[in-house]
């Protein structure tokens, strides 16, 4: 290795990109690679919509490129390879994709690879934080690097070994074998290939028209642990002495308690070792969950409001609409103007694994258990709340039972640690659903104003401001986002601004377009934690309401100028790729066939995450399917089909994964369009759980659902495919509920505003009861 | 405190707990049997989906004291036994079709799947798409097309 070699790092050499990585000295073989090293420079281009070329991608890939730290790939004595990953896993599939592409680089079956999650490492900086489809873009070729130099590594030690000096030796399988036959397993190496002192090393990538493993479908590596009950989230953590503990919380969003009359009544109930108030309520130690909740419900609290105390669906509605500034393009002579309004209601976006976190907290240390997407700032913040070096918090990342953007922030492991430290004992904190609900960060209300102007040939002008109570990003993605956006171009004064103009752009050429950002609550006091409500950036952020509002104007515009939807939409969008997705939903769900009165076919597109992609959808809203009864569920029109067709980018690294995550978000798209919203009254939620909030249930699901992925395409990056499915599902479910009805629907979900179809649950005591009726119910 | 004896995975276990206690804190914080998972405690998410005697139920909504000395409860952790292989052919569709995503909810999945089909069996009639419908048990990630997908198939092998 010179020098000059350095030099020519993430430039095409001979045709082969070539990277430089390291050797690690340790007793067994460990290879490494930075985190984003010789990736080329994004190219910014100065484009009136931002997101076209530069997304939120780019934008997290580069803002973790002045980060020079290290991912290692170690090979154990047994033959199998170690990784840690510094991200979190939450059903997401990149653990799987990460063991796939190790094993691509080192030539090993992918079940010898070992992946975990990464404790904190505050030397990562912004490198360490899951969320906007990330992972694989910004992980892609640092893994790769990594695992080709063990297996340069493991190659040259067996030729030293077999006193073989002609180049001829092959991996396979984990076993490097011979021209004259000798076989030596990765395992007998492991020692001999590790290295006495570091050194820094160039890998060969292998080129990418050779993957054996990558770009075929891999069942996920946690799959057989899933299905067996033996997968472990924080709750089934056995860290001794950590009993169960649970808050008793307010009745308003973020009130606090002021004070508790019963403590020493509530300390003898059956096994509460501990009463303590907290910042968010009041936390109870016992020795089970149950007793938790009976004490929780035990506890009485004087209440302080909340900050929202006296908000409802209605008033933020009307703060929303009186925040959407007045349309800038005017009504053009002789053309015709199209207006339209659209409200998106708050959206729960709890996971099924409910907030929870372990925290042991001493006097010189604390350790914390939790599924965090962000946990050098989950270690910095809790660390500073508890007075102690950041390097004396260890946190460890859990796998989570979801996250859909919940897990961004680290709610329960802050109150964990000031619980054990309040306590002086350990605790295994969680959330009751209805905590989850009424606590929980929520997708936030959101209303959108479009103006179209539009003649006999065509669409003038396309306009949307889009207004939206504020989206939390103080987790510290916005740190990431601001260091990395100042190379972007159009980077706005406020965040969740310039976010929205990474990740929002029209796929149409509609003349002069202009989109739009306002967020309410955003004042110095409502900045605080838990200063506002409680939002986050809930999967696919800003895009499914905004594009949802778009699509249905475009169909409203079709309608005007007397166009197929498909048809209209192939005529205007940007370029080839949306019309080869558009044509291939349209060839797959037999657009335009006949259906029966009250059914009708929806179509979207999207692009977003290094996707180019089409959803069309097929709607029963025949009062026979929509009033079908089910026991406390809600019904309303079905989704009778689904197809979904995306171009990614560069390489799909697991198919069998992407089309998961496909299927995820196009029923996540489904509910919000349908059925999915919390309703506010007065500062409180009053959906309570999932008999009250009704996410996409067996009932409300299509028949036939399709996936397609079709070639990626070379020229982008790596994509993400956990958040896409979501806008254009919810959108084309839209645009085909409008046309099966004859009516354009303007609230989300389309039944917000029906009469509740559920008894609220009491406020106070703040659990419902545990049932005792379960032996009723069984079949 | 009260002693309650019960057979669990077929071994009988016994234990010190409060009458009321929901027999999911008993299998999950006293005997750290922790395949059955919690979604809600109030009997909707199904997430602790388990049998006894066979037949599904959601032990975060039984009492500890409802259940006799004869009852036999199976959580996940004791499914395969029931098959008498190394995992039921329900486990073994789940795999097929690489239905889990986070994982959370499916131990209950498969155990609602598997007292699903025994239903339809006893009627005398295979799993059809209104039997699929009314199957409770929440999946926040979405996996309900490969659930019905690996039902169908697991049914085969049952």
């Amino acid at each position: 290795m010179t020098s000059s070699d350095a030099d020519h790092v993430g430039h095409f050499s001979l045709g082969r990109r070539r990277f430089l990585g390291f050797v690690l000295a340790a007793p067994t073989l460990v290879a490494a690679a930075r985190v984003g090293a010789g990736e080329a420079e994004a190219e910014v281009p100065s484009n009136p919509q931002v997101a076209d070329a530069y997304d939120l991608n780019d934008a997290l890939t580069d803002a973790a490129r002045p980060t020079a730290n290290l991912i290692t790939v170690q090979v154990n004595p047994d033959g199998s390879a170690s990784f840690a990953l510094p991200r979190t896993e939450v059903g997401q599939g990149i653990t799987t994709a990460a063991a796939m592409l190790i094993a691509e680089e080192m030539d090993l079956p992918v079940e010898k690879v070992h992946v975990s999650l990464a404790d904190a490492r505050p030397e990562l900086v912004f490198n360490q934080l899951t969320g906007g489809s990330n992972t694989l873009n910004a992980m892609y070729t640092p893994i790769r690097v990594a695992a080709s130099i063990a297996k340069g590594r493991l190659l040259q030690a067996a030729a030293a070994e077999l006193d073989d000096v002609s180049g001829t030796l092959t991996a396979r399988e984990g076993l490097i074998t011979s021209t004259t036959g000798a076989v030596l397993p990765y395992g007998d190496l492991a020692q001999k290939a590790a290295a006495r002192e570091d050194s820094t090393v160039e890998a060969q990538l292998k080129p990418e028209s050779e993957f054996r493993v990558v770009g075929k479908p891999q069942p996920r590596i946690d799959a057989l642990a899933s299905v067996t009950g033996k997968k472990k989230f924080t709750t089934d953590l056995n860290v001794p002495g950590a009993k169960p503990a649970m808050v008793c919380r307010p009745p308003t969003i973020n009130g606090s308690p002021q004070a508790v009359h019963n403590t020493a009544e509530v300390l003898e109930m059956p096994g509460v070792t501990d009463v303590v108030p907290i910042s968010t309520g009041v936390a109870v130690r016992a020795e089970t969950f149950g007793q938790c909740i009976d004490a929780v419900n035990a506890l009485d609290v004087d209440w302080g409001p909340g900050p929202v105390e006296g908000q409802s669906d209605d008033t933020v509605l009307e703060e929303l609409k009186a925040a959407t500034p007045p349309m800038a393009v005017p009504s053009v002579p002789g053309a015709k103007t199209l207006d339209a309004e659209f409200s998106f209601a708050f959206v729960n976006g709890s996971a099924l694994d409910t907030n929870a976190a372990i925290a042991d907290v001493r006097a010189d240390g604390a350790e914390i258990w939790s599924s965090v997407k962000v946990p050098i700032a989950a270690q910095a913040e809790i660390a500073k709340s508890l007075g102690l070096p950041q390097n004396a918090v260890k946190v460890h990342v859990v796998d989570g039972g979801g996250s859909f953007g919940r897990k961004l922030f680290h709610d329960a492991a802050a109150e964990a640690a000031e619980t054990s430290k309040k306590m002086g004992k350990p605790v295994k904190i969680m959330w009751h659903r209805v905590d989850d609900c009424r606590q929980g960060r929520v997708h936030p209300m959101s209303f959108s104003r479009i103006r179209a102007n539009y003649g006999a040939d065509g669409v003038i002008s396309f306009e949307q401001h889009h207004a939206s109570v504020r989206t939390d990003f103080s987790h510290g993605f916005g740190e990431a986002i601001t260091n990395a956006v100042s190379r972007a171009p159009a980077s706005g004064p406020v965040l969740s601004e310039t976010i929205f103009e990474l990740t929002q752009n029209s796929p149409y050429n509609f003349g002069p377009s202009k989109q739009l950002l306002t967020e309410t609550h955003q004042s110095a006091a409502e900045n605080q934690p838990r200063g506002t409500f409680n939002t986050s950036s809930v999967r696919n952020v800003y895009s499914p309401n905004v594009r949802c509002a778009q699509e249905l104007v475009v169909d409203q515009l079709a309608e005007q100028l007397g166009k197929d939807p498909y048809e209209f939409r192939r005529e205007h969008v940007k370029n080839d790729k949306f019309r080869t997705v558009l044509d291939k939903a349209a060839e797959v769900g037999e657009w335009g066939k006949s259906l029966p009165d009250g059914m009708a076919q929806g179509i979207a597109v999207h692009t977003e995450y290094k996707h180019v992609t089409a959803c069309l959808v097929e709607i029963d809203c025949r009062p026979a399917t929509v009033n079908r009864p089910i026991r406390n569920g809600v019904t309303g029109p079905r989704v009778t089909r689904g197809v979904f067709v995306t171009i990614p980018g560069q390489v799909v690294v697991n198919p069998l994964g992407m089309k998961a995550q496909i299927e995820g978000g196009f029923l996540d798209g489904m509910a919000q369009a349908l059925t999915a919203s919390v309703h506010l009254v007065n500062g409180s939620i009053l959906e309570g759980s999932w008999d009250n909030f009704f996410y996409a249930r067996q009932w409300n699901v299509p028949f036939d659902f399709e996936a397609v992925i079709l070639p990626p395409d070379p020229n982008d990056q790596v994509s993400g495919g956990g958040e896409v499915g979501v806008a254009p599902s919810f959108a084309a479910v839209a645009c085909a509920y409008a046309r099966a009805t004859g009516s354009v629907p303007t609230t989300f979900p389309i039944n917000h505003n029906d009469p509740l179809a559920f008894d609220p649950k009491p406020f106070v005591p703040p659990l419902p009861p545990s049932p005792t009726n379960g032996l009723r119910y069984t079949y | 405190m009260p002693e309650h004896t019960f057979k669990l995975n077929g071994e009988q276990v016994t234990v010190d707990v409060q009458d009321d206690e929901r027999v999911l804190w008993v299998l999950r914080d006293v005997l750290g049997v922790t395949g059955p998972k919690y979604g809600c405690g109030i009997n909707v998410c199904k997430a602790c989906t388990s049998h006894i005697n066979g037949k599904a139920f959601n032990p975060c909504s039984v009492r500890v004291a409802d259940v006799s000395e004869e009852d036999e409860i199976t959580t996940i952790e004791g499914l395969p036994d029931t098959a008498g292989a190394e995992l039921h052919p329900m486990q073994e569709a789940w795999l097929e079709y690489d239905v889990a995503q986070c994982g959370y909810c499916q131990p209950g999945q498969i155990m609602a799947a598997v007292a699903k089909v025994r239903q339809a069996r006893a009627e005398g009639h295979s799993i059809r798409e209104e039997d699929l419908d009314e199957i409770r048990n929440i999946c926040r990630c979405g996996t309900y097309f490969r659930i019905r997908e690996a039902i169908r198939a697991g049914e085969q092998n049952m």
